[in-house]
């Protein structure tokens, strides 16, 4: 009986998926239902909950700090967008090229900064971006007779010490997603070109490019969530939730301030149901865009 | 054969991760643990203890070994755990709330208590340990951590603010800090000293409210109303930041890095001797023993500087009340074990000779074999004897009122308010109106 069931080929796949399914429904499906339900209530832990419409949406609407923070995430996700997706092609296509010479050490230390904690790594920023004239990189402005800047006090200022955190951290993740859609491309294809005498550069803009879209989206699908979702990072930089005049402020740090700073997790539910639509939105246009959706031509 | 190596290695790598996680996750809470033993024997019951300050687990220690070897039968083993500020009240408030994985004692800072107040609080009324201590202690100290008559915390100080000034500077631009008695001589110094030595004389702070509440202080004003409601752009509040602004412009304070003396970055700034003085509550005197040795022998204590004569001259500035929580093991032995370590005659005299703050026990205030002791580590390295200076403010301490709206309150004027008045130049009334609405915004 148990043998005919294992070896059902009908049943087969559905066992081979359930722990997925079930990872999703737990995990997932669950939380998300149960957070929607929250946005409508006044939660506090301890405390009972209770039902109060549209309340928390309608306050967020005019919550000044809630828009500061989502102008902080989708600037820093343009940002990202802007460096992490051009150059990592670049330097896959360059680590890639048979005349590059040492290949492997520079994908390795590419690679390496991703290994470090962020923690870690955000601590080491900070010190860096310091506004004590002592500081590493003020040091190398007052070579430049620079003045020492305090970078973690100002909008743009900050916002450079945090996109160069997130540029040194995920450079060499998103090449390495690059290297691999470029390994899948056959040699063929160039040596044809070069036979009929297309140069290197035409060679990346009709060879490279075109094929290396299915990659590229998914890093950008993945790049706007991340950049959306970021919260560690400007936590680290600013060695707490809470920078200056809330520059650093994410969408995510809010959601952290008001659910877990000010036990207020309806409010913060209701915040974090925003973002899921604004991730959704702009990936689902994104994608349809891009033709993802289309069914296999041909 | 390349790759069975291959292999192994990703197993025994992922094995280490696994483990990595497993350890993170089984109940260090993430900060630096360490057990007291306190010479318990076998048979102690341990109890977890969090706070945010690390030198608050060395008196603990001191006390643990006097309680363990008074009360051979009730010992106790502490659990250490020091964790950062925001990230200890985080992790307490969930704990406690959620009724899982909070700790037996913890320490929670007078900034954040109201948050514990808040409904029903998941903390054990200390009243029955604290009324024999009752008359021996400050009374507003105690109310200070209770509410409709049950206290919840107890108390670590009076903290009572004072200036500190590093007489090195002082000398050299040939100030007498003696002489300082209003903001206006403060100013006039000030610039003496920025013309003589190009250094600032104070902090201009961006992150903490020490400096507006003592200007509140003296005007006896406050933050919030009679009612406990927020009035942060009040007359008295203006008069206060704009006197610090016009300091900042006449070059006599200057923003500093980390926002205020109390940060590490700031450390660092004292201690290269960049800025001449600093407003602080008395417990930063174990700050500068433990994180500024170099100033050691140079640094005297006064009374601040008033707006105008005759204004009280000092107000009880921070505070870490003690508490016990519902969940905690042994409930009876966790209230018992603190009041001996918080409110006793003894603990009081520790608190001053292990940490060096101004116990809330005031008859140690009086005690010259205590006070005076020319071995305690505050005495030798401080120029005056603080006691000296605390005796002569003992009536004028004042205290500015911890309500449900003060973790607001302190949340935009340090994130926000005071970055806009001292770093941006926003104009102060403006700066504090928007405040107000902000506040207002929050808490409704």
């Amino acid at each position: 009986m148990i043998k005919n069931f294992l070896y059902s080929q009908k049943v087969a796949p559905y066992v081979f998926v359930l722990p997925f399914v079930l990872v999703f429904i737990i995990f997932w499906v669950y939380p998300l239902l149960s957070s929607f339900g929250m946005s409508f209530q006044k939660v506090t832990l301890g405390q009972e909950a209770s039902f109060i419409g549209a309340d928390n949406y309608t306050k967020l609407m005019g919550d000044t700090i809630f828009f500061k923070a989502v102008r902080n995430s989708a600037v820093y996700m343009i940002l990202t967008l802007l460096i992490l997706i051009p150059f990592p092609m670049l330097f896959a296509v360059l680590i890639n090229s048979k005349a590059m010479w040492g290949r492997e050490f520079f994908k390795s230390s590419f690679f390496f900064p991703a290994l470090t904690s962020v923690v870690v790594a955000g601590t080491i920023f900070r010190l860096m971006f310091g506004e004590m004239e002592g500081s590493l990189i003020n040091s190398l402005l007052g070579v430049f007779g620079v003045e020492p800047v305090k970078f973690l006090k100002g909008q743009t200022t900050g916002f450079v010490a945090l996109v160069a955190l997130a540029s040194w951290r995920w450079m060499g993740v998103n090449m390495l997603y690059f290297l691999y859609g470029l390994k899948n491309i056959p040699d063929d294809y160039y040596e044809a070109a070069s036979i009929d005498g297309a140069s290197a550069f035409q060679r990346f803009t009709r060879i490279t490019i075109p094929l290396l879209k299915p990659t590229t989206i998914y890093v950008l699908t993945i790049s706007i969530y991340a950049g959306l979702a970021m919260f560690i990072e400007s936590m680290m930089l600013w060695n707490g939730n809470n920078s200056p005049k809330n520059i650093g402020l994410t969408i995510v740090g809010y959601l952290y301030r008001q659910g877990i700073e000010k036990n207020n997790l309806g409010y913060a539910a209701a915040v974090g149901i925003v973002l899921l639509i604004i991730t959704m939105v702009i990936n689902l246009t994104q994608l349809a865009l891009s033709g993802m959706f289309k069914k296999e031509e041909e | 054969m390349k790759n069975k190596w291959l292999i192994s290695f990703l197993v025994v790598s992922m094995l280490v991760f696994l483990a990595g996680c497993g350890k993170s996750s089984s109940g260090t809470s993430g900060g630096e643990s360490s057990v007291l033993n306190g010479g318990a024997g076998d048979k102690a019951t341990e109890l977890s203890y969090w706070t945010f300050v690390e030198l608050h687990g060395q008196h603990f220690e001191k006390m643990l070994e006097k309680w363990n070897a008074a009360n051979p039968d009730r010992q106790i083993k502490l659990n250490v755990t020091v964790m950062p500020y925001d990230d200890m009240h985080n992790k307490l408030s969930i704990a406690v709330q959620t009724g899982v994985g909070a700790p037996d004692i913890a320490d929670i800072e007078l900034g954040k208590f109201p948050d514990f107040l808040a409904g029903e609080p998941q903390l054990e009324p200390l009243n029955d340990v604290a009324e024999p201590f009752k008359g021996t202690v400050v009374q507003s100290q105690l109310d200070l951590y209770a509410k409709e008559g049950k206290i919840y915390g107890l108390s670590t100080h009076v903290g009572a603010t004072v200036a500190f000034y590093n007489t090195e500077i002082l000398d050299e631009a040939g100030v007498d800090y003696k002489s300082i008695v209003t903001w206006d001589d403060f100013k006039k110094a000030g610039i003496q000293v920025y013309e003589k030595t190009g250094k600032y004389m104070g902090t201009a702070d961006t992150s903490a409210i020490w400096q507006a509440s003592l200007l509140l202080a003296q005007q006896e004003s406050d933050l919030t109303d009679a009612d406990g409601k927020p009035q942060v752009n009040s007359p008295e509040m203006v008069r206060a930041m704009t006197m610090l602004k016009d300091l900042q412009d006449n070059n006599v304070i200057s923003t500093i890095a980390g926002g205020q003396p109390d940060t590490e970055e700031a450390y660092g700034e004292y201690n290269s001797g960049n800025y001449a003085a600093a407003f602080m509550p008395l417990w930063q005197m174990s700050r500068y023993t433990n994180y500024m040795k170099d100033l050691s022998g140079k640094i005297s204590i006064a009374p601040l500087p008033v707006l105008e004569k005759g204004m009280h001259r000092s107000y009880g500035g921070g505070g870490t009340g003690t508490v016990v929580t519902k969940t905690a093991k042994d409930i009876q032995l966790a209230k018992d074990f603190i009041a001996y370590a918080k409110l006793s005659l003894d603990a009081n005299i520790e608190i001053w000779n292990t940490l060096g703050f101004d116990p809330i026990n005031m008859s140690v205030w009086d005690m010259k074999e205590v006070t005076h002791n020319p071995e305690n580590q505050f005495v030798k390295y401080f120029v005056n004897n603080p006691f000296d200076v605390l005796n002569e403010i003992k009536e004028e301490i004042n205290l500015i009122k911890s309500t449900s709206a003060s973790p607001t309150i302190n949340n935009v004027l340090c994130t926000v308010t005071l970055n806009e008045i001292f770093e941006d130049g926003k104009d102060v009334q403006q700066a504090l109106d928007d405040a107000q609405t902000q506040i207002e915004q929050e808490l409704k």
